[in-house]
């Protein structure tokens, strides 16, 4: 299938900015960092959760304990997908039991990627409370899941795609809107 | 993912690449084992039955743990509690069971080519879980996994592997999977256990284990079966262990430590001595962790559609 790049949403230097606000949310609603553990989703979530996780230690000064988390074993479409998708090594190495998680994805959609990271940290403990940050919402929701911290709203049409980038894996940091162009061409 | 076939039935019929995926996979479900929680919803409503039609513990056990930490039920079947002893073939066991709607068979028979003929005859996929003195294709994965935790790469790497090799499944299984990765594989035992003509296989052949241990890396030391003590092979087991047994002594004089594994169960004092099975270097329970790993890893793999590649 080819793509064709409709429009850019979020540039380098707004994803900077983006990543600044973030932090500075969560840190406020948490009122500090005590008992804040990141979580980020593999693969570019975990990136976005490090960066969130070394802003607020600039902001704050002490480190908040941040993991990676591969929800490929829990999700739905396991046996419908004709396409299997690659397992991740799952990287937590702190309790998360009487914490307050901030669980991080790159575009939320659907909301199935959240609803199997939220089975997938129930696996792990007890957190005392979940909040979601995403760089994107794109809306389309299928399940009852809203995020707390949000970069960017950007409604799309459902046959559009968003895909966001960052330099950790793409070797460019930014947010684009793109449309399916038909078979090879 | 290319097991085109859907099956699993030795290290023989497995693309390098496909080998290189397993191994991946396994990391990612070796981390798993090490959680509060055992266990992912990966494959619900699956049904594997286990179909041992020889003794296994560990196997078994490790093929029904690997089934539940993923939520597939499993089932097991073992010939001394089953209709074979009424005479049934493997054919028509295989049939019923399948009749049975389930979807993956793990089986372990006496007779080498058992898990090719139920891949032929079946729909469902078929894991090798040893045939005869053919494959053993997960025991020879999860030694791979174990040696890659230890060492950096396979290129290059020397790996020894040391007793009965005539009979063994685990080295057959070890040495295909070892050469496709790039590895040095070396025999050594009896000549009465080393098949003539084994090292047109692209491996080398060693009746000195003192040269031997000069020269390696890794020693994977087989076990001796206590019965082949009586079938003329070698005069006696004191005698195998004083030629070949793998001791302190011996491995003090190599020029650094060489990573120690053994398939198990370990006869202490025959193949290997006591203190180097519990040694630091030993890596003999690693082994069996890792092996609920890699068959988790396969269970997945099979059970998924094509791989993706993205």
């Amino acid at each position: 299938m080819e793509f064709r790049v409709k429009a850019n949403l979020v540039t380098p230097e707004d994803l900077r900015r983006i990543i600044i606000r973030l932090a500075h949310e969560i840190v406020e609603r948490n009122r500090g960092i005590e008992d804040l553990v990141i979580v980020g989703l593999l693969t570019r979530g975990a990136y976005l959760a490090h960066r969130i996780a070394k802003k607020i230690e600039e902001i704050e000064g002490k480190a908040v304990p941040t993991g990676d988390l591969d929800v490929t074993l829990y999700r739905d479409d396991f046996r419908t997908r004709l396409k299997q998708p690659e397992v991740q090594v799952t990287n937590i190495k702190f309790q998360i039991d009487e914490k307050n998680v901030i669980l991080v994805d790159d575009v939320l959609f659907t909301g199935r990627t959240v609803r199997a990271a939220l089975d997938a940290l129930m696996d792990f403990g007890r957190p005392n409370r979940i909040h979601l940050a995403v760089l994107v919402d794109r809306g389309h929701r299928e399940l009852p899941i809203k995020a707390d911290f949000v970069g960017k709203n950007i409604p799309t049409s459902i046959g559009e795609e968003v895909r966001g980038k960052l330099t950790e894996v793409d070797h460019e940091d930014c947010v684009n809107l793109v449309e399916e162009v038909g078979e090879g061409n | 993912m290319n097991f085109k076939s859907g099956h699993l039935l030795g290290l023989e019929y497995v693309e390098r690449d496909d080998i290189e995926l397993i191994l991946k996979t396994t990391k990612s479900f070796r981390e798993i084992l090490d959680r509060p929680i055992k266990k992912v919803p990966t494959l619900q409503g699956k049904t594997v039955v286990n179909l041992f039609f020889e003794p296994s513990t560990r196997t078994r056990i490790s093929f029904e743990l690997a089934e539940k930490r993923l939520s597939a039920d499993s089932v097991n079947f073992s010939s001394s509690t089953s209709s074979v002893k009424k005479g049934e073939t493997l054919l028509d066991t295989a049939r019923n069971i399948e009749a049975m709607k389930i979807d993956m068979v793990v089986i372990r028979h006496q007779s080498p080519g058992a898990a090719h003929f139920l891949a032929l005859n079946l729909d469902a996929n078929i894991i090798n879980a040893g045939d005869g003195a053919h494959e053993h294709p997960t025991q020879g994965l999860l030694d791979m996994v174990t040696i890659a935790e230890q060492h950096k790469t396979f290129e290059g790497l020397r790996v020894g592997i040391v007793g009965d090799i005539a009979h063994s499944r685990v080295a057959l299984s070890n040495i295909h999977g070892l050469l496709k990765m790039g590895a040095k594989v070396t025999l050594c035992g009896p000549a009465t256990l080393i098949p003539r003509e084994i090292d047109k296989l692209g491996v080398e052949v060693s009746y000195n284990i003192d040269d031997l241990i000069q020269n390696v890396d890794v020693l994977n030391v087989l076990r001796i079966q206590l019965e082949r003590q009586d079938s003329g092979f070698f005069p006696s087991l004191r005698e195998y262990h004083n030629y070949f047994g793998i001791t302190r002594e011996r491995l003090e004089k190599a020029t650094r430590p060489i990573t120690i594994m053994h398939p198990g169960p370990i006869n202490r004092g025959v193949e290997i001595a006591s203190d180097v099975a519990d040694s630091e270097h030993s890596v003999i329970l690693n082994q069996v962790t890792n092996g609920v790993a890699v068959r988790m890893a396969i269970l997945y793999l099979l059970a998924g559609g094509e791989h993706d590649t993205n």
